[in-house]
């Protein structure tokens, strides 16, 4: 059976960026615990024939045709919602650790 | 920053045995991006577009959006997949990497994870030395490109001490097909020839298949090397570093070196080598560290739940492979035979990995040895000075121009040059310098006369002995003539004049 440790949440949660109190862990480790278990009956009845899915209607290939859209937007509809810009760029703070 | 200490190449290797990977990022140059209908910087069409105006919802991930994959971007990366010889999946899904970084707006990359469209597959390597080197392809999988950071303020420019960051997404979601080695063994002393030209030969591949521009300058194409040494007799495969930010031919060559000194040096200590992410930095030849592998490299990758499986028919797959063009070692053969280079001319050509330039300068107009010459000539010598790839300095159409006033006597080879370093600092069309700077060869038989009736009266002596038959002494004259005429004239013709003025022509 799936478990999951105090240590986990918090990893997970430091991962999402998600501050979370000593209580808060506690709380969700016992919820995701419990959400774990309800995926687990999932496993039980997938047996090797079922294919995994991602998706619940069974399609593939949808595909757009390479032309630009009329959806493109101005620098200004693109930086409306930005909290802070130069008049061309976002300006987002300082990042701390390495480019990507 | 304390310099690393490195270990001579050739001690290193007699040491270690050098094992590398190489990961190719491709930009691919379809009209939109992968995901969005957002026209794509990396097609010439649109490159170098003020920043955030190539951009639709969904490449600011803005809620509700979706994505929507580009069928032709997914044409092109079968294709590619093709001709590195990889087999196609019949089924392949995108999956969300997931990571917080200002270049992403949607906290998370689509990629392909598990099931890449491209596996297993090689591409054959011509070394310099004409050694021929097959490389194993693990995969080739699809994904977006991501936004542009600029950071500003701080002390050093450097992301460290940044105060703020500009984001430019124009670049978020172009379509890349990233290209990843197996590990690569055996290459010996010639893994840094070999990390070069392998690069070099997924150009000339992108570009034969017209799915990319290429250009390494752009960023069009993105390399990041991994490597590993282990001690000679050992099973065991050493810790790796990934270089990034490699991107030029040349810097590919140096930054793999380097790392094969610098951890020799350290592992002969007895140290050990961290696993990380290096920089290269071209200005000092040398890389530094950044960030270590850690708990930031924990994506938690899932299949991506806005996108459906990609499952090219067999018949798309055979449609595509049937098009392909000549593989990149045959058609090598086939143009050094057309053009009737020997193989060191061959050669020297592949080493600046100009293949491609030459190619199209000659289809521009220019002899194969004319457009050899200006590519691994003056040009090569003009990048190296400024430590960059002579790709990057001019198009085949100028070199074909410049050919073309060479072979109709407007320039002689002199002015050529001058004419070339014009085009490398970006001022135009070799006939524009040509024009703007005056350069072209005096063909005014009148100017030239003039020049030389000046400088035969000037030396009476000169114009005596050549008339008592001593026509090498018409060497001083010609000098005379050339330098008064800021050497725009064809000697040859002013020998003509100067003998034909002084009475003894004809």
């Amino acid at each position: 059976m799936s478990e999951i440790n105090a240590e986990q949440v918090a990893h997970l949660a430091n991962l999402a960026r998600i501050a979370l109190t000593e209580e808060e862990i506690e709380h969700l480790t016992a919820e995701l615990g419990q959400i774990m278990q309800a995926v687990e009956k999932v496993s039980e009845v997938a047996t090797p024939d079922v294919p995994p899915t991602s998706h619940p209607i069974p399609m593939h290939n949808v595909f757009r045709d390479d032309v630009v859209g009329d959806n493109v937007l101005t620098v200004d509809q693109a930086l409306a919602g930005a909290p802070e810009s130069d008049g061309s760029r976002f300006v987002v703070s300082a990042i701390l650790g390495e480019e990507q | 920053m304390a310099r690393a200490e490195l270990m001579d190449y050739d001690q290193a290797l007699e040491l270690f045995e050098p094992v590398i990977g190489l990961e190719v990022h491709v930009e691919l140059n379809t009209e939109t991006k992968m995901f969005s209908p957002a026209p794509n910087p990396a097609n010439s069409k649109f490159h170098g577009a003020e920043p955030n105006t190539l951009v639709t919802p969904v490449c600011l991930g803005l809620p509700g959006s979706l994505p929507v994959v580009n069928g032709d971007a997914v044409r092109s990366s079968i294709s590619l997949g093709l001709a590195l010889g990889c087999s196609i999946a019949p089924s392949s899904r995108f999956a969300r990497k997931n990571y917080f970084y200002p270049d992403l707006a949607k906290n998370y990359q689509i990629s392909q994870y598990d099931e890449p469209i491209a596996f297993e597959g090689s591409v054959e390597v011509e070394l310099p030395n004409g050694r021929v080197f097959r490389v194993p392809i693990e995969r080739a999988h699809m994904e977006e490109d991501a936004g542009k950071l600029t950071h500003v303020g701080g002390s050093t420019g450097r992301i460290q001490g940044a105060e703020y960051s500009l984001v430019d997404y124009n670049r978020a979601g172009v379509p890349l097909v990233e290209i990843v080695t197996k590990p690569i063994f055996g290459a010996e002393a010639d893994a840094p020839e070999l990390a070069k030209a392998y690069v070099s030969t997924i150009r000339d591949i992108a570009i034969s298949l017209g799915i990319s521009e290429a250009r390494m300058e752009r960023g069009n194409l993105r390399c990041d090397a991994n490597v590993s040494l282990r001690p000679r007799g050992a099973e065991k495969l050493g810790t790796r570093t990934e270089t990034k930010n490699v991107n030029s031919f040349r810097s590919i060559e140096r930054a793999v070196r380097y790392e094969i000194q610098r951890q020799a040096a350290i592992l002969a200590k007895g140290g050990t080598i961290t696993q990380e992410t290096r920089h290269w930095h071209e200005d000092t030849g040398t890389t530094s560290p950044g960030r270590p592998k850690s708990d930031a490299d924990d994506y938690r990758y899932f299949p991506e739940p806005d996108l459906l499986p990609v499952e090219p028919s067999p018949e798309l797959i055979e449609q595509l492979r049937a098009a392909l063009p000549e593989p990149p070692a045959a058609h090598r053969r086939r143009l050094k035979a057309e053009w009737g280079f020997t193989d060191l001319e061959f050669q020297d050509v592949l080493n600046g990995g100009l293949l491609v330039e030459v190619a199209e300068t000659v289809a521009a107009g220019a002899s194969p040895a004319a457009a050899r010459k200006w590519w691994t000539g003056e040009l090569t010598r003009v990048a190296n000075a400024k430590a960059t790839d002579a790709a990057s300095l001019a198009t085949p159409q100028q070199v074909a121009e410049l050919a073309a006033l060479v072979e109709a006597g407007t320039l002689t080879d002199r002015l050529a040059r001058q004419v070339l370093e014009g085009v490398a600092a970006g001022e135009g069309s070799p006939q524009q310098i040509v024009d703007a700077r005056g350069l072209a060869v005096v063909s005014d038989d009148g100017a030239l006369v003039a020049a030389i009736d000046e400088a035969l009266a000037s030396q009476p002596d000169v114009l005596a002995k050549i008339r008592d038959g001593k026509v090498q002494a018409a060497g001083a004259v010609i000098g005379a003539v050339m330098k008064a005429m800021q050497g725009k004239a064809d000697a040859a013709r002013v020998r003509e004049l100067v003998l034909e003025r002084a009475g003894n022509g004809g």
